[in-house]
């Protein structure tokens, strides 16, 4: 609380930056862990909740006629305009804020002062909701080839890695260590995805320290035992996912890539995937595209095409679908690295494992994967994703980057997932807000060693969590019997399939989207079909019995839809058919002669343009789990600080 | 007969037929005077046919004795066959080179199509002006049906029968005709009923450098407003394109003039430009490269998808002013054949929702574009692949069902008809059997005889059979007035047109077919709970009055 200067400011204006007539004027509250501001006069208030961890900058503006504007830009894309009255307060709404929203400690985190209502065992067993034990026994292991190699046990060999390994049986003590000193920061060759049907398996590391010279047995015989562990191929892939110039560059520094030479039955490929900074700064640049105001096409195409997000996220998947092809198609294994092996190598072991395993086209399947070859792996959520104050050149959108390439194969197949986009904008939301403690720190090691204690003491996890949710997040489309949804994915990696995902980059920009949407249609109809389903067995089982005593009297229950005759026709968002938007340039109201002013402003409440309003959050179409940082009023969860 | 003619070698046997996403098939080749057909003679494989008109430009080449001809489609679509026989080669080529750019139209397929199918409803009959204004008689009695332009004197891209204010009579508006490019003089082209305002189109008024001005045309479009009311003109150039064409004799309403009236100029490209995007769109679609800024570089260098923003955004435009203002609007361009009608049609479509279901949709592709004189013929020449000088094609009518397309997207539920209405109408616009779209305006389909002579492509269109698969499964009539968003970010390239030869499109079916899956069992089980439910409560009632009589 003693960063908290000015806990309330009123008469704040909220700005809508698309529609100057929905802003709102109201009340400024900072609490402990959110800002939240609460509109004036509207009778069905939504108001605006955003928390202190998802806030990434906090900018001024110069004052204008009506007061300071103060922008507070959000790590899920959203950028809140306010305009405060006076100069003073919006000092101290802005120092306080700068200060909340990067936290210096684990300690200071939203995750533990997240105090849902529940007990303490149910706390407990939301940890145990995924097993990777599990996952790897699905997957076929251990077996005669492969075993958890308890080396790492203690994260001595490896304080990135997860404890437990699987290395091929073959492999000997000496030899790990030995492949471990090799390599940078010790992340040796380990399994990452086992192929059932054919023995192929993805196996990850970071780069070798090979210099320009230097080579290591051990290594070597890490790669042969790893090749010979599939019995049925006679070489294996070794990928480093950089792009050549920056491999041959880390030879001067004593690191570098596998000579073919020194490794037997090597296939050696690089693959050109920028380095975390490109990245940033792609997306930067992505950001500032979506959030430019009444673009003309040429400028957003422009914009997109400079920005080269698409060419990365192209590179990404092409890199996922060699690996997934080897794998499934050759049956050859393959090992994948990167430098450190904990980003790129993340990306594309999980794009691959997506493509190569339906499983990981569910709900719990993608979950499952996150928390194996992110979270155990050693994915750095913590300083990715900027979590406490930092060093910024550490921050990347990495894992933004998987979870597109997964939104971009949706597109593609629209059949192939079980889940849909809402279920990826979640995981994204909660990967950077600390609300749950999954994604805090940077390995097992450090989650273990340093709060140990807390997280599992204090915070929740969000798996469990989704899971409950899970009927908002499921595709009505989902067909697991489909061909689409047999063997391998094969996208098509032409530039053209590659799209911009809105829903992400502009999901605040509510009258950017179809003003229908499909999904949330079929949605409904598949629910309203269940309830048919019940309602039918129901009338059948009656006429059974009536069949039977027809003499008796019937008590007829009234049917489940009875008052819902027309639900399939009702809710498929008719009414939101938003305003008009300012469609003559420049301008911004049509009011040419000037006396109609009070006019458009009335229109403001008609059928058509009431979704339009700021207010109305819950409405239809946006309907996107609410704990982000919009409060929906039922959910208790996202409450303000109770402590 | 003169195809014979032109035919220098009707089959070919040996040859290979080449397609992206679809196996090769071998078989022989025929030429007949309207059609290319590959046939493999084996029982499951399917046979190409081809219409010559279908076909945009062809290229040949040889490797040894084997020739290679690729055929582009004005559907975009690609096809190469590979032609043993250097001469047969050359014969095929030039063949199909004279038989797709047969000059005469009399000679065009539609004219020698027998349907196989029996015509229930004759599509030519089906969209008469009388029926329409019915309706609007029926909502107000400010306009009349005006056989001015009866023998097409006064206009001959209009049809015989239009629909003016009442209180003009026909001297007047001949002499509005004169003041008016090509005779067209404002006309009524849409009644909002909800408030009675109307849009109606017009070509540019001849002012001309000393500005020119009509008393006529003035009074003419005047009586559209109520007292004291005010309205819009929509000029679909820029200012500084309708002031140059005041140098060849055109021009725009002066204030002056037309005090009641507030002009807006909007800039959709001229038909020439929209051409040379369509050209380069596909080739961006088609480009083999793989890079990704090449991609966006050339998609955006097309600026197709600006001509869609500009289209849609001028089409809301006028609707808004219609919807919200309350405001009458009168929309031109130059010729008012072309940019205009996009923009009166989509403005249709934004504000009546009749225009959204299959048969409105027809009436409204009937009434603003076929009667009010687009000149299909000229504009659906060639397609993206033209390569020879230009004459006056253009993608104005593809444009027009692209933006259609975008408003679909957004509203997915509010449309009757689906995606594949609006790419059959593409297809048949550049080439069909049917007679609808030949000609450039109601005059010349009459001298043409058309509708004795061709079939009406809405009279296959209108079968229960065929209108099955136009159907939107997700459709619920909607009543309001749809406001798209015409914003980059929600304008997507329709990639059911651009994109539909360059992929395969198993999942996007499968896809499809699923959610008419779940539609369709919904409905199947509601009707079973329903009539479950009444035998039920009938059970009940006789049991009741069973126990009553005991």
């Amino acid at each position: 609380m003693e960063h908290i200067r000015m806990p309330k400011v009123e008469h704040v204006r909220l700005v809508d930056r698309s529609s100057s007539r929905r802003t709102q004027v109201g009340t400024l509250y900072l609490t402990a862990t959110h800002t939240i501001f609460v509109g004036k006069g509207s009778e069905d208030r939504n108001d605006l909740w955003v928390l202190h961890s998802l806030v990434c900058n906090v900018v001024k503006h110069k004052a204008s006629q009506s007061g300071y504007p103060l922008l507070i830009i959000c790590k899920n894309f959203q950028v809140i305009r306010f305009i405060i009255p006076q100069e003073s307060d919006c000092h101290d709404v802005y120092i306080s804020l700068s200060r909340l929203s990067r936290p210096e400690k684990y300690e200071e985190l939203y995750c533990f002062s997240f105090n849902p209502n529940v007990d303490k065992a149910e706390r407990e067993h939301s940890w145990d909701f995924l097993d990777l034990k599990a996952e790897y026994s699905r997957m076929g292991l251990p077996n005669k080839l492969w075993h958890v190699n308890p080396i790492n046990r203690e994260y001595r060999v490896c304080d990135t890695y997860p404890a437990d390994l699987f290395v091929p049986k073959s492999v000997t003590l000496p030899v790990i260590v030995g492949s471990s000193k090799f390599r940078s920061r010790g992340r040796f060759p380990t399994l990452s995805y086992y192929c059932k049907e054919n023995h192929a398996t993805i196996c990850r590391s970071s780069q070798p320290l090979s210099g320009f010279s230097a080579r290591c047995l051990e290594d070597e015989q890490m790669l042969q035992a790893i090749m010979k562990s599939n019995p049925g191929s006679r070489f294996m892939y070794v990928v480093d996912t950089r792009p050549k110039l920056n491999a041959m560059a880390n030879r001067a520094a004593g690191k570098g890539y596998e000579n073919e030479d020194n490794y037997c039955n090597i296939k050696f490929q690089f693959i050109g995937i920028e380095n975390i900074h490109v990245m940033r700064n792609s997306q930067q640049k992505l950001i500032e595209v979506s959030a430019l105001h009444s673009p003309s096409m040429g400028e957003f195409l422009t914009g997109l095409e400079n920005s080269d997000w698409l060419r990365h996220i192209k590179s990404i998947m092409e890199a996922g679908l060699f690996i997934s092809k080897a794998v499934a198609e050759e049956g050859v294994s393959v090992l994948v690295h990167c430098s450190d092996g904990w980003d790129r190598t993340a990306q594309v072991c999980s794009v691959a494992s997506v493509l190569l395993d339906p499983y990981y086209r569910t709900l719990k399947g993608l979950m499952v994967l996150i928390e194996k070859d992110w979270v155990s792996f050693g994915h750095m959520f913590s300083h990715r994703c900027g979590h406490l104050i930092g060093e910024a050149k550490e921050v990347s959108p990495v894992i933004d980057q998987f979870l597109e390439c997964v939104w971009q194969l949706m597109e593609q197949f629209p059949c192939a997932f079980e889940y849909n986009e809402k279920f990826l904008i979640s995981i994204h939301i909660h990967i950077y807000s600390c609300h749950y403690g999954n994604f805090i720190c940077n390995s097992q090691k450090e989650r273990k060693d340093l709060i140990l204690c807390i997280i599992k003491e204090k915070a929740h996890s969000v798996w469990l969590h989704l899971w409950e949710k899970k009927l908002d997040f499921m595709n009505p489309l989902f067909k697991p019997d489909q061909s689409q949804n047999q063997g391998l994915l094969r996208p098509s990696t032409a530039p053209y399939c590659f799209k911009y995902w809105r829903r992400l980059y502009n999901r605040f920009d509510r009258e950017l989207h179809p003003r229908q949407s499909e999904l949330d249609c079929l949605m409904t109809v598949k629910e309203e079909t269940q309830k048919l389903e019940e309602e039918l067995a129901l009338y059948e089982q009656k006429m059974a019995v009536l069949d039977k005593e027809r003499a008796k009297t019937l008590y007829m229950q009234k049917g489940v839809l009875d008052s819902k005759q027309a639900l399939w026709s009702l809710p498929l968002d008719t009414s939101l058919a938003n305003t008009p938007q300012d469609y003559i340039g420049g301008a911004p109201n049509l009011c040419l002669f000037g006396d109609q002013t009070k006019s458009s402003d009335a229109d403001n409440s008609d059928q058509e343009s009431g979704v339009a309003d700021f207010s109305s959050h819950s409405s239809g179409e946006e309907s996107l789990p609410s704990e982000d940082s919009v409060k929906d009023p039922d959910s208790d969860e996202t409450g303000p600080n109770r402590a | 007969m003169e195809f014979a003619e032109l035919i220098k070698t009707p089959r070919v046997d040996g040859v290979v037929l080449r397609r992206p996403f679809m196996p090769t098939v071998e078989g022989t080749l025929c030429l007949t005077g309207h059609h290319l057909i590959l046939s493999s003679r084996q029982d499951n494989t399917e046979e190409l046919w081809l219409l010559h008109a279908n076909i945009d430009s062809t290229e040949k080449r040889f490797v040894g004795s084997l020739g290679t001809i690729i055929v582009k489609c004005k559907d975009l679509r690609v096809i190469q066959l590979d032609i043993p026989g250097m001469e047969e080669c050359l014969n095929i080529a030039s063949s199909i080179e004279a038989l797709s750019t047969l000059d005469s139209v009399s000679l065009m397929y539609p004219f020698f199509y027998r349907p196989l199918f029996e015509v229930i409803e004759d599509g030519w009959q089906s969209f008469v002006p009388e029926e329409s204004f019915k309706d609007l008689e029926s909502m107000t009695d400010e306009w009349r049906l005006s056989e001015v332009n009866k023998d097409f004197s006064v206009c001959p891209s209009y049809p015989s029968l239009l629909t003016v204010p009442r209180d003009i009579d026909d001297e007047s508006l001949c002499k509005a005709a004169s003041f008016r490019h090509g005779g067209r003089f404002p006309v009524l082209s849409y009644y909002h009923k909800k408030n009675g305002m109307v849009i109606m189109r017009a070509a540019q008024p001849l002012t001309g450098t000393n500005g020119r001005r009509c008393k006529e045309d003035e009074k003419l479009i005047n009586a559209t407003l109520c007292a004291g009311k005010r309205g819009y003109i929509i000029d679909t150039r820029t200012i500084a394109v309708a002031q140059q064409a005041k140098a060849r004799g055109g021009g725009f309403e002066q204030e002056a003039n037309y005090p009641q009236w507030r002009r807006i100029h909007k800039a959709i490209e001229r038909s020439n430009v929209l051409q040379d995007s369509l050209i380069k769109l596909v080739e961006a679609c088609n480009d083999q490269s793989h890079s990704m800024d090449r991609w966006l570089s050339k998609l955006e260098a097309s600026n197709w998808q600006s001509n869609v923003k500009e289209i849609l955004t001028t089409a809301c435009l006028a609707a808004q002013c219609i919807d919200r203002e309350g405001a009458s609007v009168l929309v031109h361009g130059t010729e008012g054949t072309d940019s205009t009608l996009q923009v009166t049609s989509l403005a249709q479509i934004i504000l009546d929702p009749a225009c959204r279901t299959i048969r409105g949709f027809e009436v409204l592709i009937e009434r603003e574009w076929l009667q009010a004189g687009h000149p299909f013929q000229q504009r659906c020449a060639q397609s993206a692949y033209s390569n020879g000088k230009l004459r006056s094609e253009a993608p104005v009518f593809l444009l027009f069902l692209d933006c259609v397309w975008q408003i679909l997207r957004q509203f997915p539920c509010s449309f009757q008809f689906n995606e594949n209405l609006l790419i059959m109408l593409f297809e048949h616009a550049y080439a069909s059997q049917f007679g609808t779209f030949l000609g450039n305006c109601v005059a010349e389909r009459g001298k043409l005889q058309l509708s004795q002579k061709t079939v009406s492509l809405w009279s296959w269109v209108n079968r229960p059979q065929e209108l099955e698969r136009f159907l939107n499964p997700l459709y619920e009539p909607n009543n309001l007035v749809i406001w798209p968003s015409v914003a980059p970010q929600s304008l997507l390239l329709w990639e059911g047109v651009f994109l539909r030869w360059n992929r395969s499109t198993k999942c996007l079916d499968e896809a499809y077919q699923e959610m008419v899956h779940i539609i369709e069992y919904n409905k199947e089980l509601q009707n079973k709970v329903n009539s479950l439910r009444r035998q039920l409560a009938q059970l009940e009632t006789e049991d009741k009055m069973v126990a009553d009589l005991k």
